[in-house]
This record gives C-alpha cells, structure tokens and sequence, in this order.
C-alpha cells in the first residue's frame, strides 16, 4: 500500500528488545488496591458503593458522571476498606477521590455479568452503550472515552477505522505482545468498532519493528475483506493520531479539529481488545497490560495488571531494582510523565512502567541555541520550536501562540535532537498551562462582568417599578 | 535527582552536542586547511596559529567580563572554529597582528557583544574579514604564489617566523613570490580595458584552480577539498543543501547568463565557482547555524541572495571578491526572511488558517 510522507520526526533507540520477547504473565493478586475514581478525561467518576461492602469483580464502584466521563469497576472480589483521597497517578503527586479494595483472593466474578451473542445483531448505540458502561477509555494513554468516539457517527461522514499500533515510543511493548498474542481478539474488538462506526475500511498501522504484531494481526485478519494491516516505517512520533492518519491515507486533519474530520477515527488496539471483552463476555475494563521496563528494573516485562495496583508491587514483581532508579516515568521515555513515588496506582491509561537508570536518562546541561534547526527539521507540525522556546523565557505568551504552540502535540522530537540540550518541551508545557490559566481568568472577568450588568439592570428595573409605582400611588392620592 | 519532578520529557536524547556539532565543522575543514597550511608554508602555519591562539583568549578573557562560566562555553568549540574560519580567509603570509586583530574583532565585537555563542547577528569571521580587509588594504591583499613546504622556493623555518612577526622590511624581501589572486588579477586588468583572455593570468587554468595550486587565501585555493568539506558536512546533517546548492547557482547562472553575452568582459562560470571565497562560502560560512534562516525556504532565500550579491560585487564594484560582503548584507535580512517565511503548521494552510475539512460529498467530514 502506498503510504503519504509526514514531515519531520526521529529515530530513537527503541530499547524495545528489553521487553519484546516477555510473554505477558499475570499479577498476582495484591494485598490491597487503589482505585481512582478519575482515570480518564473527563469528569471524575461517582462512588456507587460504601465502605465496608463486598463486591464482586466487575461489579460497578462508580457511576460515570455525564457522556464525557467513565464508570469505574470492582478489578477483583473483596472489601471496601475506603472511599478517600489517595496520590494520583500523575506527575503532581496530588490526591484524588479514590476508593480502596481489599482483595478476599477468590477473583469472582460478579453474576451479572455476561455477554453478547452476537454483537453485530445489537445497534450501533447499543454498541456505544455497552462500551461506555464497561468504563473502557482509550487505552494508548490518552484515555478518552471510547464510547463518545464510537458515536462520532452521529456527526460525521466516517469511512475508515484505523487502529494504532505503532506504539512508537521506545522501550513501550504492550500493544506489540497483545497483539501478538491476542491477535483474533483484538481483530474481533475491530470488528465490532468498525461495526459501531459503519466505516467500511479498516486499516491497523503496525511499525517494522515490531514484524510478528504485523505476521499475527494478518494471519487474524485474513478473514475479513476490509481488514488491511499496514506496515509502518520505524520512526517517531508515527503514533500520533493525525500523523498516522496522514500517512496512511494521505489528509491532513485540520487544525484544533478531529480526525473524524477527514473522516477517520483512530483507536489502540488494546482498546480493542477492551471492547471485545466487554461484548463477547460482558466484562467491564478492571486491568491492562503494561510493560514493566527500563534499565533499573532486574527482570522486564510485560503484565496483565489489575487497574488500581500500587505500582511498588509491580516493580517487586518483576524483580525490584537492579540500580537505584534515576527516573520513574509513566508511559515511554518521550511523553511520559515523571511519577512522584512508587505508592500510586495503575490507571486505565499506564501502557508502561519506566525505572530508568543514570546513564539512561542523563540530560547535559541547558546552553544556548545556535539556531542550528535540528529541531525545525524535526517538528512534525511544522513549527519553529526554538523561537516558541525564546518567546516563553521572555513570558511572550501570546508570541508563542502565534507561532503556534497550540498546534504543538508535545511530542518532544524537538528536544530529543536539540544540541544544546534546552528543555524545549518544558517551555511549551509553561506556556500552555499559562495561557490555559489567562483564558479561564479572562472567562471568569467577561463571566462577572455580565452578572455584573445583569444585576445594574435588574436593579434599575426595580428602581423604576417603585418610582412609577409611587407616581402612580402619588397621582391616586391626589 | 533535584528536577525529578519538575522537568517534563523526553528523557531521551539523541546525543547532538554543540561541540559536536562544531567539531564535525573543524573535521570537513581539514583537508582544505591541511592542503593551504602545505603549500603556503611556514608563515600560513603560524598565521594559523596565531589566529586561534587569539580567537581562544579572546573568548576565555570575554567569558570572563561578562561573569559567564568559562570552561563549558570555551569547549563548545565555537571560538576555535571561528578563529579557524577566520584564518582560512587571511592572505597566507600576512602579519601575525592582523591574525590577531582580526581574531579581536571576531570574537569581542561580533560575537561577545552581541551576548555570546547564538546571539551573534553577522558571522564573527566575516565581520573581520571585512573590518581588516577596510582597515588594512594592502596587507588583506597581498597573496603569494604557492611554495610548498619542504620545497626548494619555500621559505625555511627562521624565514617564517620573519615573515610572520618580521618586520615590514623582512616582508618585503619577499616581494619576489607575491602575486595577485585569480580574481583580484582579472579584476584589475578588466579595470584596464583589457579583454577576458587577455585578463587571465598566464598560467591559469580551471584544473589548477580545483586542485587550488594558485595564489589566494590560506583555506580557499582547493575548491575540490572544500567541496568534499562541505559533502561531509551534508552527510552528516550539520547542514542541508538549500543554502550551498541556492548559493552556487545564484552566482553559476548569471555569470553564464553574462559571459554568454559578453564572453570578453564577464569571467565564465567555472572561475567564478572555484576561485575567491565561492566554495568556502557556500559551505562553511554562509551556512553558519546562527546567521542564516531557520526555515528550508528562508535558507534557499538567504542562499540565492548570497550568490546574487557575490556575483554584483565582483563584477560591478571596486572590490575583485565579495563573498564576506554579501554574507553580511544577507546575515542583515535573517530576522526578516525568518520573520515572513515559515514553514506552513500542520493542519493549517500558508497563512495560517486552518484546512477545510472535508467540503463535498464524495470527501468526509461533518455532518452539518
């Protein structure tokens, strides 16, 4: 297939062989997990049970609150021992509403779940529906509601589903193994998506590096006449949803729009997955795999992780560290997010674990720029990194918009080639957290300044009732 | 692990460093530098010297004015490579002073003033080549014809050294071997009246000129080493091709364009492109990371008026080489190419509006 060339990008060292060829095992039960009730976009979950209750597994713990949020789901059988806040699984380290599980070690499944027959004789809605009540987000990290974009339909003209399994960040080899060995499974969650969104191509980007995901998923596919497993040239940041739409269909998505606009939605195969799960069984989203990796970790690998396990236990699991761990990183080396302790637990949107050793994440220090562009050849989006990153140490926020910083995805090519070593993604998050803060202060004025006037007018609207009333009551008298 | 916390991704890099980066500028240079350092003798290896020698204290001495950590920004590499630069565009046998008053010129008031490595606006090099080559006319343009090291024409040891910090009478025992450049000879005989052919020096030929056994500057004789400097420096991405291959031909084309024309008063092409500073230039110096634009269309911008003005400047003005000129004058209008071109965002046209999605029925897109 003829594939559309993307602008910019780079060659990291993929590290990948330090965990492609772990099967994928499962945990272990631990003594005790921490579920969040925000493991998604969106807003936070409602707690549905109290504490002290025993659930079953897959029991529903809490409901999703409005169409942009997700339900949460018992991982196991056990106790409630509390409903409270907890650190989150994010960089801050800030607590979230949380609620703690006790596992009783039997792993029971609650009664009612079960499954669909045949998911091609429900609607598409039903689909959707199912899907969002199985609390399944979207599991490539970006954890947007799944079920919202499988009723993208209702306001596009859609034609392909494409699944994303570049997973092009180095060291992640979770989507490789699952679709390695999950292959008809995942096949069969594509099905029933592309069945949802009534497209009538599917098209699964797999990159060369990873040519058994790419064997597997065909031989799966052979089947399906509009199943097509692309193969992808190895380079980052492949996986980025409109980056892996142009190159597989060749259109450029507008800016600040959706794939959806040039009629296209993207999914992760271990979403999937997920969806098959919950349509054949009936089994809400309660874990995913993740891949445990990095230089500081003894024994690498791949694992089915119950949502909710404290990622300490994870680490043990997989032998400890071998060296003390320079860098805890959430997701790969390039977008992840740094992790404030070992305490927090796994989400629905881990795909990886990184414990990475000194000499791995060593960072020179910042010097100046020389202009020397590497990071302009490497910007995916077309921007001029190093100025953005000029006009943010100056605090010319606006500067920086106009140069496009809401066009940039953070991907971090820019400063993986940069020279001189500058932090040039932290800049970028600077200015888009200030610009972010400004809007809601300039929101909030424009918001009191209305109430404001409304309140001016409807006063004087009193005044004036009482002046004619007593006008009136005046003229009566006389 | 202080920034643990704080310092967002990647926690990879790919390894680029400035002084990498630098240093694989000084690696192309080097047959060129080695190949001008042989046939020009004792004098142009301590000239060399001299240059660098100043380039590098001026740094360390500026550094340290102006309060800034010394050791990490004298390793980058880049006062070297600027005195280096700056060494190749010298006459061979000129003073040692002009070496260093140049090397002064280079690195305090086109670099360290302007507030150091990246915030230079003009190329060091070129803002000396120039302020010597005004300041000091005569000795920025006496060249020698080649005496190979080792030859029987070459000046001895002790002979350089007194031809490099002799004084003015020593220089002038060796009037013997000075000789105009190719250009410079052309340019002063066209200035006479006389015809092209007759205009060449005697024994010139375009062979010579390739291999750079003619008189010129310390680095700019060998077009051919400087050509396989600058495919070296486009293998290993240190630089792109828009600026050398916009450059070479905005001077290549309208020297054809004239000497087709006029073929006794407009020199050809291939004189033009391996004789002065052409090469040099194209490679080494207009395509300074720090002067020239950002983007791929700037550069072939920035590259094409480079070539133009070389082109003017030797055929028109009083100068018989531009190079350093017309880099300067193109490094002027950077911020403004930078600032009008840009690379078009993704998922936004030119102009910075965003694509239309999908607009008829055949094509996707909303349903409205």
């Amino acid at each position: 297939m003829k594939l559309f060339k993307i602008r910019g990008g780079i060659h990291p060292e993929d590290r990948k062989l330090l965990s492609a060829e772990e099967p994928i095992t499962d945990l272990p039960l631990p003594p005790l997990l921490h579920i969040p009730l925000q493991q998604h976009i969106g807003a936070p979950a409602t707690p549905a049970v109290r504490r002290g209750r025993q659930v079953a597994k897959g029991q529903l713990l809490a409901h999703n609150q409005g169409q942009l949020s997700a339900p949460v789901h018992a991982p196991t059988s056990g106790r409630i021992v509390g409903i409270g806040s907890f650190p989150a699984h994010h960089a801050s380290g800030l607590n979230v509403r949380t609620i703690s599980l006790q596992p009783d070690g039997e792993d029971r499944w609650s009664d009612a779940i079960e499954g669909v027959a045949d998911p091609f004789a429900l609607t598409p809605e039903e689909i959707a529906a199912r899907v969002s009540a199985a609390g399944i987000v979207g599991m490539g990290g970006a954890t947007f509601p799944s079920a919202v974009k499988l009723n993208l339909r209702q306001r596009y003209r859609l034609h392909t589903l494409v699944i994303n399994g570049a997973e092009c960040e180095p060291y992640l080899t979770c989507d490789d193994r699952l679709m390695r060995e999950q292959a008809a499974a995942v096949i069969d969650g594509i099905q029933i998506m592309a069945y949802a969104l009534g497209v009538s191509a599917v098209l699964i980007g797999i990159e060369n590096n990873k040519p058994d995901a790419q064997r597997a998923m065909e031989q799966a596919a052979r089947p399906y006449a509009r199943i097509r497993v692309v193969h992808l040239p190895t380079r980052y940041p492949m996986g980025s949803e409109k980056h892996l739409v142009q190159t597989l269909i060749g259109r450029e998505t507008p800016a600040r729009g959706l794939t959806a606009d040039v009629g296209v939605v993207v999914h992760n195969p271990a979403t999937a997955f997920a969806v098959h799960e919950a349509l054949r069984y009936g089994r809400p989203l309660v874990s995913r795999v993740m891949t445990i990796t990095g230089g500081a970790i003894r024994r690498p690998g791949n694992v089915r992780v119950p949502l909710g396990t404290p990622l300490q236990y994870l680490i043990d699991h997989c032998g400890g560290f071998r060296v003390e761990p320079a860098r805890l990183i959430s997701g790969g080396p390039m977008m992840g997010q740094p992790l404030p302790s070992t305490r927090v637990p796994a989400v629905k949107g881990s795909n990886g674990l990184l414990a990475l050793s000194a000499d791995e994440s060593k960072r020179g220090e910042a010097k100046p720029c020389i202009r020397c562009t590497n990071c302009v050849r490497a910007c995916p989006c077309g921007l001029l990194p190093l100025e953005m990153a000029a006009r943010a140490r100056t605090g010319d926020l606006e500067g920086v918009a106009d140069l496009g910083l809401m066009d940039c995805i953070g991907c971090g090519s820019c400063a993986y080639v940069c020279p001189s070593h500058i932090p040039l993604v932290q800049y970028f998050n600077y200015a888009k957290g200030e610009l972010a803060a400004r809007g809601r202060t300039r929101q909030k004025q424009i918001e009191t300044k209305r109430l404001a006037e409304q309140r001016a007018q409807r006063m004087e609207a009193i005044q004036r009732a009482k002046r004619e009333a007593m006008a009136q009551r005046k003229r009566a008298a006389a | 692990m202080s920034d643990r916390h704080l310092v967002a991704g990647p926690y990879a890099h790919g390894g680029a460093s400035v002084s990498r980066t630098m240093g694989l500028v000084m690696l192309a240079l080097i047959p060129a530098t080695l190949f001008g350092l042989w046939q020009f003798g004792w004098p142009a290896i301590f000239l060399f010297t001299v240059t660098i020698a100043a380039a590098v204290a001026a740094e360390a001495i500026s550094l340290r004015i102006a309060g800034k950590p010394i050791r990490p920004f004298l390793t980058d590499g880049s006062a070297l490579l600027t005195g280096w630069l700056l060494a190749l565009t010298l006459p061979p046998w000129a003073p040692w002073w002009i070496g260093l008053v140049g090397s002064l010129i280079a690195i305090v008031v086109a670099k360290q003033i302007f507030g150091g490595i990246g915030q230079n606006l003009f190329n060091p090099a070129m803002v000396a080549r120039v302020a010597l080559l005004i300041s000091f006319p005569l000795e920025m343009t006496t060249f020698v014809t080649p005496t190979p090291l080792f030859s029987s024409v070459a000046p001895d040891f002790p002979a350089g050294l007194d031809i490099t910090f002799g004084t003015v009478e020593s220089q002038v025992r060796f009037d013997a071997v000075t000789s105009a450049s190719v250009l410079g000879h052309v340019r002063s005989e066209l200035g006479q009246g006389l015809s092209l052919p007759q205009s060449l020096p005697a024994d010139y030929s375009a062979l010579r000129g390739v291999i750079g056994t003619v008189p010129g500057s310390l680095g700019e004789t060998s077009a051919l080493l400087i050509l396989l400097g600058g495919l070296f420096l486009l293998y290993m991405r240190v630089i792109t091709w828009h600026i050398p291959v916009a450059m070479l031909s905005a001077i290549a084309l309208p020297a054809g364009l004239m000497h087709l024309l006029d073929p006794g008063q407009f020199t050809d092409p291939i004189l033009h492109l391996v004789s002065g500073a052409t090469l040099l230039g194209a490679f080494f110096i207009a395509t300074d990371l720090v002067t020239s634009p950002l983007s791929a269309r700037g550069q072939l911008l920035f590259g094409a008026g480079c070539g133009l003005l070389v082109f003017a400047i030797r055929t028109w003005s009083g100068y018989p080489e531009g190079v350093a000129f017309a880099v300067m004058l193109m490094n002027a209008c950077t911020p403004l190419i930078d600032h009008w071109v840009r690379p078009r965002i993704y998922g936004r046209d030119r102009k910075g509006v965003p694509l239309e999605p999908g607009d008829d029925a055949e094509r996707p897109g909303r349903l409205d």
